[in-house]
């Protein structure tokens, strides 16, 4: 298991980046899950990625769990550095 | 009694609104003065002056019997004792039943405490029991789960499983055979008591459906309101698996399965899943066989009562 803390940026663009967030975890084997105060999200949902939006410039901790996860912690991080 | 909303917040104001209470100080800011537990208490034994083991942290209580005690003191004893209560700054509230209004005395000190000041127009005994079970909600433990809540023929159906295992389209099969949809992909689970888990969809994605190549598509929208519910107790777990010949699956029905979701056990079923198996018919038929075991009968045990007759014969 691999985690690390990210702050949710979805402030351009929301739709999309969250499409394309959705998307981008869809690629590793890995589980990865988002965190935050009473949540915890499915990285790869559509519906739960949306209901981020409320997390908007908060910290959550991005998780993964499996084969690839050390990558798959990359990815999501440098997605919410951009 | 209006029905409660279990996304509010349990704040002095949401109380105050949902007791339908006078506020006699409205120039206090009650919209953000949270309460933390659903405990309160009854200050008789402060207002006889012994504060002692005090729950400070809770709503202050005035009930009949205080009433009628506070009207036996004198005025500077009354006044004494509530600059005491009032100088505890935890106490969310305080609250007079029976539409009782205090004398200017206990308003000034709660002003200059800002300590707000309710008046609750029911008896004592039904604000503390409605006020409770209020609060038992809105405080209670909550946490989310990835999967779908539907109601099938009442039973709060918790269907779970791998992304791309076929939830969401096995919901969508389930609405179109007449039952509702609570949630898809994200559920959240309030634990209301040690034996009743509700579950709701977060706000933003009520009434929404994804699936996969078409993209969300909205169940009320296309299938009115009786396709959808706001929240539903959660009776049962359908956990969708991939079908592996290694792993073995329950043949049989005679032994329950549990899951623990916020110290609640839940029953759960794993269902393996293969290309063309109709999962909704699948997800039914253990709604209907929930029921009947919750009125008390057990299809594997008739069963085994029938091949132990034969047995003996």
């Amino acid at each position: 298991m691999t985690s690390r803390d990210v702050v949710v940026n979805l402030s351009h663009d929301t739709e999309r980046r969250m499409a394309e967030l959705v998307s981008l975890a869809g690629e590793f084997a890995s589980r990865i899950h988002l965190s935050g105060q009473d949540k915890r999200i499915n990285a790869k949902s559509i519906m739960g990625v949306m209901t981020l939006v409320s997390y908007s410039g908060d910290t959550i901790t991005v998780t993964a769990d499996g084969t690839d996860e050390t990558e798959a912690v990359e990815a999501i991080a440098d997605f919410f550095a951009c | 009694m209006p029905t409660t909303n279990l996304n509010q917040e349990a704040t002095v104001a949401n109380l105050c609104e949902r007791m339908n209470m006078d506020n006699l100080t409205p120039e206090i800011e009650i919209s953000t003065r949270k309460i933390p537990t659903y405990s309160l208490n009854r200050p008789s034994l402060q207002l006889t002056g012994f504060f002692k083991g005090f729950a400070g942290g809770r709503i202050q209580l005035i009930g009949y019997a205080e009433q009628v005690y506070l009207d036996t003191l004198e005025k500077p004893v009354i006044i004494e004792r509530f600059e005491k209560i009032a100088s505890y700054d935890e106490i969310p509230c305080i609250i007079f039943t029976r539409g009782y209004h205090p004398c200017d005395g206990i308003m000034e000190i709660c002003r200059a405490h800002q300590l707000p000041v309710l008046v609750s127009p029911l008896s004592t005994s039904e604000t503390i029991s409605e006020m409770t079970r209020w609060l038992r909600v809105v405080l209670a433990p909550r946490t989310t789960i990835h999967g779908v809540l539907v109601d099938v023929y009442g039973e709060g159906v918790l269907i779970t499983g791998d992304s791309g295992i076929g939830k969401s389209e096995a919901a969508l099969e389930l609405v179109k055979r007449g039952h509702r949809l609570v949630s898809d992909d994200v559920v959240e689970i309030r634990k209301v008591s040690d034996e009743t888990l509700v579950g709701l969809a977060p706000e933003m994605t009520r009434d929404f459906i994804e699936l996969r190549g078409i993209g969300i598509i909205n169940v009320r929208a296309m299938f009115g309101f009786e396709a959808v519910k706001q929240s539903q107790n959660i009776d049962m777990i359908v956990n969708l698996e991939e079908y592996k010949k290694e792993k073995k699956f329950d043949r049989l029905g005679l032994e329950d399965n549990y899951k623990e979701i916020l110290g609640n056990k839940i029953r759960i079923h794993n269902i393996p899943i293969r290309p063309g198996r109709n999962i909704a018919i699948i997800v039914e038929s253990a709604a209907v066989n929930n029921r009947a075991k919750k009125m008390g009968y057990s299809a594997p045990e008739e069963f085994f009562k029938r091949v132990n007759a034969e047995m003996k014969m």
